[in-house]
């Protein structure tokens, strides 16, 4: 019962965890100062200390990359909790607040990375906070929509019980946000926080180095040294960058993903039993640790504190089913809802349709439908590949737990380190860039099928091997009626996230230069980055919408039937 | 009124009911009386679906009656009172809060001393035998030891009134035993800070048990059939004539036809159309049951305890396959008995293809829904239809849930009666037989 002696850190001498512990909180003190000090430099700085190939230079600009990574996922936490708590927590909200999500996770917003970077050089004018804000902010967009869906999904399958034991002992609202809500939905929060990563990496990459129109920003980071790289026509430099990219995230993973992983495990409701507990040496290293101890103690302290700051307020408890309707309110929301519907109405007529001619609109709908094309064509290929050697995987455990983290790590690697060397080659041997820069578009998005279905293929139940053994079920008829059916619901899973991240790849993977020769192929992606190139703003908005529409309708009318399909014939529960 | 007479609780004319989707309500309880004095343990015992639960939580706090009245130590209850602590059957522990924290949680609430949380969390924790496990996070624990917890965080703020919801039913029989007993023990030697237990279950011998006094609540909508004294002195013997005797006259209450029939509870019997809900009663339990009385030793008649503990099966599964039989004229459910009826017992003997006959002759004519589906799919040309077809009937008469219910449950019987098919991926009934 030591958690209630202040000072217990000073018991005794510090274990070697805490000079572990020691050395890792400085290095994040110093890191945190080092990169966040040339924040308010001016912008001219930028230009004054061009970057360097020199790889000495690297740490450095993995340190910088790194850090607006950090900011990105604390923005995205601090919108998730509050925009999703609001969600769930008001009926009212929640009828708009949840659709606007679902929209917002299909917007392909590396499109819109060089408007976004106008807004925020905007409010920082003439210093690279703004460019910097742009790059966050386009991390940000790549792992928010996701936390924030499923955070509010836990808000909303909290179990009635734990609900109403918070009630009757009578938690404050505050009390209950930090002791039962958040909790609860941390493991799926951070399950997700891990799965968006690799759209993070990749934002981050893109997004440090932009030109739009006649201005190009280029923010020290392992993103801009590929830039330079490839107009240098530099291989070697890009060997260097994605070696440093592999330690990155190898480091990002052990330090931050594995213990935050490995400690939320506590707070899951349902226990299967038999199930491995994670493990991290950086966790073991943090529990040991008093000094860390302290820190989580301190925590805990404030959260109860506040609680006891913030006054409670006895509202009598009415069932929501019998909650008198506000009429007015409901009136004013409904008004607030269709005034808000028609001012963006009235812009994107003022935008679009004012200045897009009908043949302009036919042809970015062919170009949108040339890139669903390679998207659809893709995903099939990259099936056909990996969901054999995915069951064949996922049935062998000690196979599985080898390649399991593999493809993850492979998901989260950001491929578009890796296409100068493919567009290299295109440049080199003079291919068909039509059919050749495709690959690059599934390149970072496959791996989702394969650890998907190895993590259904692991689930399958040895008793039911073992009857189709028994009964001599063996080659294709095995596929047919046993392999394929019981990985199905999770290939879907696999395949909607790789469709939803091929179509953002195709907007970096459809244009690709190296030096001062430039490769392109037909779709709506490569229109796209034109225009941003370009910095015509009612094409790049075109572009975008067009795209935004193709994703959501696929995903309504294809994937999404297909996954409530597969959830009920095939899923074993 | 003196203080030494208020009653701690007092519940009059309580009703509650749900609003439905068609703007009509859905009754789930009515005109329930309650009095809670100090010093008693108050049972209320019934099936799943006879509003026990319901007014728990209404005590609680947790929900407000529709009409009526509920007052605690005189003063009407509005939302969680501070004297009454509930105990939930899943446990409801916070899983990533330890054995010590859990049982804070609630006097952290109160914003007490650091110091008075300690001192009494450590008593509480203590008293309910979970010394040495307060660093233990409850999945580190069994499910007896989880409840414990349970029991602990209850008694920590110092409630006037323990609510308990089916503590026991989610733990083994020698384990829920223990329990039982530990808590009889206390409560009799007066070392819980407590001065009166409202207790539900739908376990008959676990409330002859505990209680003092026992409300036998009944369905449709619920409210209370009878109320009982047991004045048998504790610790009480199971294998006591006097214990078995107030069992079997539980039953008896349970199994009574209703003196003037209301129009509620007349649902559950055949002959008020396609409006009523079914129960989820599979035909291998229906015939079991038939199996199983038509042998030896019932031949035909059968002591529902009796069969009961025999067959291993509590009331909440017991009547719900009693009644079913009831309403497909298989069988009667009177005075503490089940006894078969002609065509029951003729089941029992028959081969499988004579018992498909049977059923499908009682399904069709005693189950108005079972006739209704089949005279839809015999009067088409194409002898199919859509399930929805059938669900927007039903709908008109109950939630959603229910007609989902209701209608899955005559799927499954039509099946067993070979009555008619149902293909579940495209949501079709027909006549045919897949191919």
């Amino acid at each position: 019962m030591n958690r209630f002696e202040p000072y217990v850190f000073l018991r005794g001498l510090a274990s070697r965890w805490d000079v572990l512990a020691f050395i890792v909180v400085i290095g994040l003190i110093v890191f945190l100062g080092e990169t966040s000090r040339g924040l308010f430099a001016p912008l001219g700085q930028l230009q004054q200390t061009p970057l360097s190939l020199n790889p000495v230079h690297l740490p450095e600009y993995a340190a910088r990359t790194t850090f607006r990574m950090l900011a990105g996922l604390f923005l995205s936490l601090v919108f998730t909790l509050t925009y999703a708590t609001w969600a769930a927590k008001s009926e009212r909200a929640g009828k708009l607040l949840v659709p606007i999500l679902d929209i917002l996770q299909s917007v392909p917003i590396l499109g819109f990375i060089s408007i976004t970077v106008v807004f925020f050089m905007s409010l920082a004018p003439g210093r690279v906070l703004g460019a910097e804000f742009a790059a966050i902010f386009a991390i940000f967009t790549s792992q928010a929509w996701n936390m924030a869906f499923s955070f509010y999904q836990s808000l909303r399958t909290i179990p009635i019980e734990l609900t109403e034991a918070a009630e009757s002992f009578r938690l404050s609202p505050w009390m209950r946000f930090w002791q039962l809500e958040v909790p609860f939905g941390l493991p799926a929060l951070i399950w997700n926080m891990m799965m968006s990563m690799s759209g993070g990496w990749f934002f981050v990459v893109a997004s440090e180095s932009i030109s739009v129109g006649h201005t190009t920003v280029a923010l020290p980071g392992v993103g801009s040294y590929i830039a330079l790289a490839i107009a240098d026509k530099n291989l070697g430099a890009i060997g260097w960058a994605i070696a440093t990219m592999l330690i990155v995230i190898l480091l990002y993973d052990q330090l931050l993903f594995r213990p935050l992983v490995a400690w939320v495990d506590r707070f899951r409701v349902e226990q299967e039993p038999g199930v491995r507990v994670p493990q991290s040496w950086a966790l073991t290293m943090m529990r040991r640790s008093r000094l860390i101890q302290a820190a989580t103690v301190a925590f805990h302290s404030a959260v109860l504190w506040t609680s006891r700051a913030v006054k409670r307020v006895d509202a009598p408890i009415v069932d929501v089913a019998e909650r008198p309707r506000r009429r007015s309110l409901d009136l004013l929301w409904v008004s607030l809802i269709v005034l808000a519907l028609v001012v963006s109405l009235w812009h994107i007529v003022a935008v679009l349709i004012r200045q897009t001619s009908v043949g302009e609109a036919l042809q970015v709908g062919g170009l949108a439908f040339l890139t669903m094309l390679r998207v659809f064509v893709l995903i099939a290929l990259a099936s056909v590949v990996w969901v054999p050697i995915g069951v064949w995987v996922g049935m062998r455990p000690r196979a599985a737990q080898f390649v399991q983290p593999i493809a993850q790590f492979m998901a989260a690697f950001p491929a578009n380190l890796l296409f100068p060397i493919a567009v290299y080659g295109i440049v080199t041997w003079k291919l068909n860039p039509d059919i050749f820069l495709s690959p690059l578009m599934i390149l970072g998005t496959q791996w989702y099928i394969l650890f998907n279905v190895i993590a259904g293929a692991s689930m399958i139940p040895a008793e039911m091997r073992y009857a189709a053994a028994n009964f001599r079920v063996t080659g294709w008829l095995w596929w047919r009626k046993v392999g394929i059916p019981a990985v199905l619901p999770f290939y879907v899973t696999g395949a909607i996230t790789a469709s939803g991240g091929s179509w953002n790849a195709a907007i970096v993977a459809e244009i690709a230069t190296w030096g001062d020769s430039q490769v392109q192929a037909k779709g709506l992606g490569a229109y796209i980055a034109d225009a941003t190139t370009a910095g015509d703003f009612h094409r790049i908005v075109l572009g975008i919408g067009t795209m935004s529409l193709f994703v959501v309708v696929i995903n309504r009318i294809f994937w999404r039937p297909l996954y409530y399909y597969a959830e009920r014939k095939y899923r074993m529960t | 009124m003196d203080m030494e007479n208020l009653p701690l609780l007092q519940c009059s004319e309580v009703r509650k009911a749900f609003p439905k989707p068609d703007g009509a309500e859905l009754l789930v309880l009515e005109g329930m009386n309650l009095e809670l004095r100090e010093g008693q343990i108050v049972g209320l015992l019934g099936r799943s679906g006879s509003g026990k639960s319901t007014l728990l939580r209404l005590i609680a706090g947790l929900a407000e009656p529709s009409a009526g009245s509920l007052n605690y130590m005189g003063k009407r209850i509005m939302g969680p009172a501070p004297g009454i602590a509930m105990v939930f059957q899943s446990f409801a522990l916070f899983p990533w809060l330890t054995v010590f924290e859990n049982v804070a949680l609630g006097l952290e609430a109160q914003r007490m001393s650091r110091a008075e949380i300690r001192t009494r969390s450590l008593a509480a924790i203590d008293l309910i035998g979970l010394d040495g496990f307060e660093s233990a996070y409850p999945r580190e624990l069994s499910g007896g030891m989880r409840q414990r917890v349970g029991f602990a965080r209850a008694l920590v703020v110092h409630p006037n009134i323990l609510l308990m919801d089916e503590p026991f039913s989610a733990l083994d029989v020698l384990t829920a035993e223990t329990l039982r007993t530990d808590f009889l023990d206390l409560w009799s030697e007066g070392r819980m800070p407590i001065k009166g237990v409202v207790l539900v279950t739908h376990n008959i011998e676990e409330a002859v048990l505990m209680c003092d006094r026992i409300l036998v609540f009944g369905s449709n909508p619920g409210r209370i059939l009878s109320e009982l004294k047991v004045t048998l002195p504790q610790p009480r013997n199971r294998l006591d004539p006097s214990f078995r005797e107030l069992v079997e006259k539980i039953y008896v209450e349970m199994t009574a036809r209703p003196a003037g029939a209301t129009p509620g509870r007349q649902e559950r019997f055949p002959g008020l159309g396609i409006g009523s809900v079914l129960p989820q009663v599979s035909s291998n339990l229906l015939a079991g049951l038939m199996e199983a009385v038509a042998a030896a030793p019932f031949n035909g008649v059968a002591d529902l305890p009796k069969i009961a503990s025999d067959l291993q099966m509590e009331i909440d599964e017991l009547f719900p396959v009693g009644e079913t039989l009831q309403m497909l004229r298989f069988a009667v459910l009177e005075g503490g008995d089940i006894t078969l009826m002609e065509d029951g017992l003729a089941f029992a003997h028959a081969d499988l293809d004579e018992r498909k006959r049977i059923f499908m002759r009682h399904l069709l004519t005693y189950v108005p829904l079972a006739a209704h589906v089949r005279r839809v799919l015999d009067e088409r040309a194409s002898h199919s239809a859509r399930k929805s077809r059938f669900i927007d009937e039903l709908e008109d008469f109950m939630s959603e849930e229910d007609a989902d219910r209701t209608l899955r449950a005559v799927v499954r019987w039509g099946r067993y009666a070979e009555a008619f098919a149902y293909d579940d991926e495209n949501a079709m009934f027909s006549l045919e037989n897949p191919t």
